[in-house]
């Protein structure tokens, strides 16, 4: 047991953990105002598979990362405005609607990555995101290594949960979102335009989503792979829950889950435990339906999660 | 000023049941031709391969059917959960529990060789119901929403079957991560000679007038249909929620079970990674386009099954990547779903006045 200890909780396990957190942290915080503005958005797993794609493409032909992100984030934008345009403006059914975009996606994302690499004998990759030590924070013993030696794009996933918690609680424009998913017909009542808001909210949370694709083929790995997100958006959606809505509990859950899935990882590469390393590729899996099982019962959703708007019924 | 405007309907037409899909389908592939230019071939050319080569000889027509078959299992699982508003998009892991259970049954050699099929498909059933049980009782017990718990166990099943393929369940004779073959006498009969047309083809063609016949004109049928519609009449009209929705769950997970042990047994005799090429989600676009008909299951799963065989034959001859049958499967979800606005709304061109 000591010895799994040893090995296990190394400073670099927790840089990991770090990382690891990153794209869900963004996924979950885009997910958060989709939901808040009472919209489930199931093509979150869809949105950063493509995103991923579009990212990694545009990084590969124009050797610019940061023109990658901007590709990723515009990917992101176009499949929320999709999301928008099915579920808010004709009022379809969300989680059909959420399913559709998502099939969609990963189908446009295989489809285009063939058509533009082929099938090469050695996947093509590009030179990822480079390690960003921030002066002086970086040399405090311990907490230095873990929080500020990483990628630029992990700083800016530490920067969207207090921002974004400020924008819901603390702007009128966070309240009117608040307030259209809680009870559309009062903000209606009081003038504010629910279509509007429910379409910046998707908007915003596929640019957060283009951001957690990108992060996972341009800094995480160097490459697209057709399982690179593997159901991490699928899990977004269950932090989201188990956080309660909030944007800090939210991303606390997702450093949990990172925890496990670090922990899963680092158990798989020790050989301490020897079985197959399937299962501990399942547990971070198993861990967050139980932990949904735990929260849910307190869970209490936006009223107006899954309801489309119309103006004339009431 | 010409204005356009919804109306709701009083009715929906019959016409329009057939006529949707219909243009949803048209719709798709209009949009997805679009690609085929992108990808720098003929239009006519690559739906020409892709639609005619499943239909061109009789081997490959019952290729097809053969084909057809796990997704018309999946389709029916999805149709029938969504009837109750239970969010099933699990069929894909239910259907690895029931290809799995009957893989087991059918290599065991202590079983006598009369009983094998049979308790394969009664396995395959029972373990892909068992599976959908977990997230009905999450859903009922304990208000976890379904959707989630459905999709992540689909990664659960997905990684304990790796895991059980790549250790104790692993072909000691291949030494691939593949299950031992099952038993030559546990194999599906086949129902016509020198193809590949088995029993599961039959189970799936006689499992959809009777789903049909269950959801219309059985008590339970009945109480599905209203857990969906307005759970709150339902329990007005005393039915137990809870107990319609995990009743429709068994049903649901045990069409999807059936799934994989037809595969199993008919098709594949053991099971390995690539046992389901996502059947389980192309069951959500054909219970959509059926529009949620278990009688429109089956020409839509032939639909996709057509596109899913052929797209292999449109690629090589043209060099439009295979994945657009990927495409073409989540634009017609789309598309579908759309159109399906016209089932309750009527457009109406209305004259305005300028104001």
């Amino acid at each position: 047991m000591d010895e799994i200890l040893a090995q296990v909780f190394q400073v670099g396990f927790f840089a990991a953990l770090i990382r690891i957190a990153t794209p869900l942290v963004f996924g979950t915080i885009g997910e958060l105002f989709a939901e808040r503005a009472g919209v489930l958005n199931l093509g979150i797993e869809g949105t950063m598979m493509l995103s991923a794609m579009t990212g990694f493409s545009a990084a590969y032909f124009s050797g610019n990362l940061w023109l990658g992100l901007l590709a990723a984030v515009v990917t992101g934008i176009l499949a929320g405005l999709l999301m928008a345009l099915l579920t808010v403006s004709l009022g379809l059914s969300q989680h059909v609607s959420g399913i559709g975009t998502t099939l969609l996606c990963s189908g446009l994302s295989f489809f285009f990555y063939r058509l533009i690499f082929g099938q090469p004998s050695s996947i093509p990759n590009i030179k990822p995101f480079a390690v960003v030590a921030i002066p002086g924070l970086s040399a405090i013993p311990v907490i230095g290594p873990i929080v500020f030696e990483q990628f630029a794009l992990v700083y800016m996933a530490m920067a969207i949960v207090p921002l974004s918690a400020w924008v819901l609680y603390q702007t009128p424009w966070g309240l009117n979102l608040r307030t259209v998913g809680e009870n559309p017909h009062a903000a209606y009542s009081a003038g504010v335009s629910v279509m509007a808001m429910r379409y910046q909210a998707l908007m915003i949370a596929g640019a957060l989503m283009g951001l957690a694709g990108a992060f996972l083929s341009m800094a995480q790995f160097n490459a697209y792979t057709f399982g690179v997100i593997s159901g991490r958006g699928w899990v977004c959606i269950a932090l989201i829950v188990f956080g309660q809505w909030s944007p800090w509990k939210s991303a606390a859950g997702a450093l949990l889950f990172a925890f496990i899935d670090a922990l899963q990882l680092r158990l798989q590469a020790s050989s301490i435990i020897n079985v197959p390393y399937q299962v501990f590729l399942m547990m971070p899996f198993v861990f967050t339906i139980i932990g949904m099982a735990l929260v849910s019962r307190n869970a209490r959703a936006p009223a107006a999660l899954l309801k489309p708007f119309r103006k004339e019924e009431r | 000023m010409i204005a356009l405007r919804l109306e709701p309907r009083e009715h929906t037409p019959v016409w329009l049941n057939v006529t949707l899909p219909l243009l949803a389908v048209l719709a798709t592939l209009v949009i997805c031709s679009g690609l085929i230019k992108l990808a720098g071939a003929s239009v006519m050319a690559a739906y020409g391969k892709l639609f005619l080569s499943a239909l061109s000889t009789r081997f490959n027509l019952v290729e097809t059917a053969v084909k057809a078959t796990p997704l018309v299992f999946t389709g029916l699982a999805v149709t029938v959960a969504f009837r109750a508003k239970f969010w099933n998009i699990g069929a894909e892991g239910q259907l690895l529990a029931g290809a799995m259970a009957a893989a087991f049954i059918g290599a065991r050699q202590g079983l006598a060789a009369w009983c094998l099929v049979p308790a394969m498909i009664a396995c395959g059933a029972a373990a892909g119901a068992l599976w959908a049980v977990i997230p009905a009782v999450l859903k009922t017990r304990y208000k976890v929403d379904d959707v989630v718990t459905t999709l992540l166990l689909n990664f659960v099943i997905f990684y304990g079957m790796m895991a059980l393929l790549d250790g104790p369940w692993k072909d000691p004779l291949s030494g691939y991560p593949d299950s031992p073959d099952i038993r030559m006498a546990a194999e599906f009969p086949i129902l016509l000679k020198a193809t590949r047309l088995h029993l599961g083809v039959l189970i799936a063609a006689v499992a959809t007038p009777l789903v049909w016949l269950l959801m219309s004109k059985t008590t339970l049928g009945f109480a599905i249909n209203a857990v969906g519609e307005s759970p709150r009449a339902a329990s007005f009209a005393g039915m137990s929620i809870s107990g319609v929705i995990l009743l429709t769950a068994v049903i649901s997970g045990a069409l999807a079970g059936l799934a994989g042990a037809s595969e199993v047994g008919g098709l594949h005799f053991q099971v390995m990674a690539g046992i389901s090429p996502g059947y389980g989600y192309t069951g959500i676009v054909i219970a959509m386009l059926a529009r949620l008909n278990p009688l429109g299951v089956i020409p839509a799963a032939i639909f996709f099954a057509i596109i899913i065989t052929g797209a292999e034959a449109m690629s090589r001859a043209t060099g439009v990547p295979v994945f657009l049958a990927d495409v073409i499967q989540g634009t017609a979800l789309v598309t579908m779903l759309i159109a399906l606005l016209f089932n309750q709304y009527r457009v109406r061109l209305r004259r305005v006045s300028n104001g």
